[in-house]
């Protein structure tokens, strides 16, 4: 049997869904458009941000929001040399667990910075909110190091 | 209850770009020297069959369809499929024997994540309101968790090249091992960071292949005349979606899964844990409390050959090797699936 | 004002990623012969059936198929439809036929298009032979054949389907 040739096709794959957000996560992304960052209360009062629907600890359906700072530390965070295609950012960058300003639990997004150095856990962020928002969990760009008052 | 017995397990070697071999032909091979080794002809010979893939890996609809023509399902044959890692269809298959439907089984799981772009295409599994749309890949995940144990004075980089150089080290057995070598930590550890704290040799390689377990009753094992092991425990346990409400530097599922199948009824000779990165392997020795008495990936793990949907069965396979070759009598085996240890599969096997 | 402050209850969250695929070896020699204009099957070692195009296995057996066979550009209708419905991104203007067709020296079917011919007169058995692209064309493709027409031979008795020698039939 002779070898086979290699024959290689590159291709694309696209799923263009449409989801439903349900009031929890409607609610998170209508206050993201409007430049505003909300938790929900969990069952044992911690603070989740972006809201979850159920407490998975209890089960119960949360349903009490209360507005965070834009502004929060680093919990930790993976520095990012060579950016994906798919990533936010075309130049080295981080993504990070920020836990906001009166929230008890982090939420991951990406940071900008020049530097791993600049960058350290405990290092105080704030959020940077796209040109247009429109209620999709991007409307915040990215965190950058906060400025010092 | 009915105590059922591992009698077969083979797996593909673990290549970075399986090249021009379509999923069939991925499996074919592999199944070919499983039904050999048990002295079975197809899977007409088995009761039931149960798959483990993802088609996202590959992107190609339905290739987990395209797998079952290399079983020789005429006539029909009792199979099933699950979007997972086969692991899991051996608990599927566990359940089906137990519950008297089968006697015997027939298990395999394939991937081929060459093709895409693996921690990317991972990334979709991820909640799809908050992170998926970020496009957060695994790595980066991976490498917060680990910074959480570095900042936490639990694990130092000396750790992870440990583990490193220790899979390597013990991947020189194994045959189908992507990666092996003699690697002295320091020369790790002067490695480059790649998504830090993580250094590529902390990270799993992108691995294609494919590997197969048969399982029966203890009865049809002596029938069919084999050496067998025997499975006496099996649990999974699943955390939070939420990664920041979970404790990254434990694996509360794991210990729940161990406990749950019975994993200190016994001495533990051997682990074999599916740690896809370094330090997941220290937070899954430190969550079962594995001591010096056992010996942990003696095939070198999933950070010498990573295949995807398949190397957690390959765990619970190699652990047959040890116990069927008489080098341990009783061990576990640790499955997992999810981004940073998020769902974990706990089996425990014994010498018959 | 208003339409500023509505609540957000749903998002567009599109997913697209990027693969290279590679042929598998059955595949991969398939096409190789379909750029040169010649079908071919692989034989099963076991019932000996022959498959086109091969994906590398016998289903039914679960054996390997490695032995390769060239077959003709004629075949039979084994079934067919009418589509009526117009297919996005699809050139094809409907009704046009979709058949299952086997090709001579080849024992199960695949599935091509019809054309050139009467479409309520479409029926199993028809004889039918591939209608190929100009040589210049050819590609690693199966619309390498455009579509297959009908030709002058009798029909195949629907017990026969799937029998026909690779030398043809004769009636």
């Amino acid at each position: 049997m002779s070898q086979p040739e290699v024959l290689t096709q590159a291709f694309e794959l696209g799923f263009t869904y449409t989801r439903s957000t349900g009031p929890v996560v409607g609610r998170f992304l209508t206050e993201l458009r409007d430049r505003r960052i909300f938790g929900i209360k969990g069952s044992d009062g911690r603070v989740i941000v972006p809201p979850m629907e159920y407490d998975p600890v209890t089960a119960e359906e949360l349903s009490e929001f209360v507005e965070v700072g834009q502004q929060g530390e680093i919990v930790s965070f993976a520095w990012v040399k060579e950016p994906r295609a798919a990533h936010p950012f075309d130049r080295p960058f981080a993504w990070a667990m920020i836990k906001l300003d009166g929230a008890d639990v982090a939420m991951i997004h990406c940071v900008a910075a020049q530097s791993e150095g600049e960058l350290a856990t405990g290092a105080r962020v704030q959020a940077v909110w796209a040109d247009e928002t429109r209620g999709f969990i991007t409307d915040i760009r990215c965190f950058e190091l906060a400025q010092e008052n | 209850m009915q105590q059922i017995a591992i009698v077969g397990y083979q797996q593909s070697d673990c290549v970075s770009w399986a090249g021009a071999t379509n999923e069939v032909e991925l499996i074919m091979p592999v199944l070919r020297r499983v039904f050999d080794q048990v002295g079975l002809a197809n899977a007409q010979d088995v009761d039931f069959v149960c798959s483990g893939s993802c088609d996202y890996l590959q992107g190609a609809a339905f290739a987990f369809v395209a797998g079952v023509d290399a079983l020789g399902a005429v006539p029909p044959i009792k199979e099933s499929h699950v979007e997972m890692d086969a692991a899991w269809a051996l608990y599927e298959s566990m359940l089906k024997i137990r519950m008297g439907h089968a006697k015997s089984a027939l298990i395999y799981g394939f991937g081929k994540s060459s093709p895409g772009e693996l921690p990317i295409v991972l990334s979709q599994q991820l909640d799809p309101y908050y992170l998926a749309p970020q496009w957060v890949d695994t790595i980066s995940l991976a490498a917060m968790q680990a910074r959480l144990m570095l900042d936490q004075g639990l694990i130092t980089e000396r750790d992870m090249a440990e583990v490193v150089a220790r899979s390597r080290g013990n991947a020189l057995n194994n045959p189908h091992a992507q990666l092996s070598g003699d690697i002295a930590v320091d020369e790790l550890l002067a490695q480059e960071t790649y998504v830090s704290p993580l250094r590529k040799s902390d990270c799993p390689p992108v691995s294609d292949g494919a590997s197969a377990v048969i399982i029966c009753t203890v009865e049809q094992a002596i029938e069919w005349g084999v050496p067998y092991a025997i499975i006496s425990g099996i649990d999974h346990r699943i955390e939070s979606h939420n990664l920041a409400m979970r404790d990254l530097t434990d694996s509360v599922s794991t210990r729940q899964a161990a406990q749950g199948a019975g994993m200190a009824d016994g001495s533990v000779d051997v682990a074999e844990l599916y740690a896809p990165f370094s330090h997941q392997e220290i937070i899954l020795t430190r969550a079962l409390g594995l001591g010096e008495n056992t010996q942990v990936n003696p095939s070198g793990g999933v950070l010498a050959g990573n295949l995807m949907m398949a190397s957690g069965l390959s765990r619970i396979g190699e652990l047959f090797n040890r116990i069927t070759s008489g080098e341990a009598r009783r061990g576990i085996a640790h499955a997992t699936s999810g981004p940073c240890l998020q769902h974990n599969l706990v089996t425990v096997v014994e010498s018959a | 004002m208003s339409e500023e402050r509505e609540m957000i209850t749903g998002i567009e969250a599109p997913i697209y990623l990027q693969y290279k695929f590679t042929a598998g070896s059955a595949p991969a020699r398939f096409l190789s012969q379909v750029k040169k204009g010649v079908l071919t099957g692989q034989r099963c070692p076991g019932c000996q059936n022959v498959y086109c195009p091969p994906r590398g296995s016998c289903a039914a057996c679960g054996l390997p198929t490695e032995e390769e066979v060239v077959l003709s550009d004629k075949a039979t209708v084994q079934s067919f439809t009418i589509v009526a419905i117009p297919i996005p991104n699809n050139p094809i203007q409907p009704p046009y036929i979709i058949a299952n067709l086997v090709p001579d020296g080849s024992n199960i079917s695949f599935i091509h298009l019809m054309s050139e011919c009467v479409n309520e007169e479409v029926h199993i058995g028809q004889r039918v032979q591939a209608l190929w692209k100009p040589e210049e064309e050819w590609d690693y493709a199966m619309d390498n054949i455009r579509y297959f027409k009908p030709i002058d031979e009798p029909d195949v008795p629907v017990d026969r389907i799937g029998t026909m020698p690779v030398t043809g039939w004769e009636g």
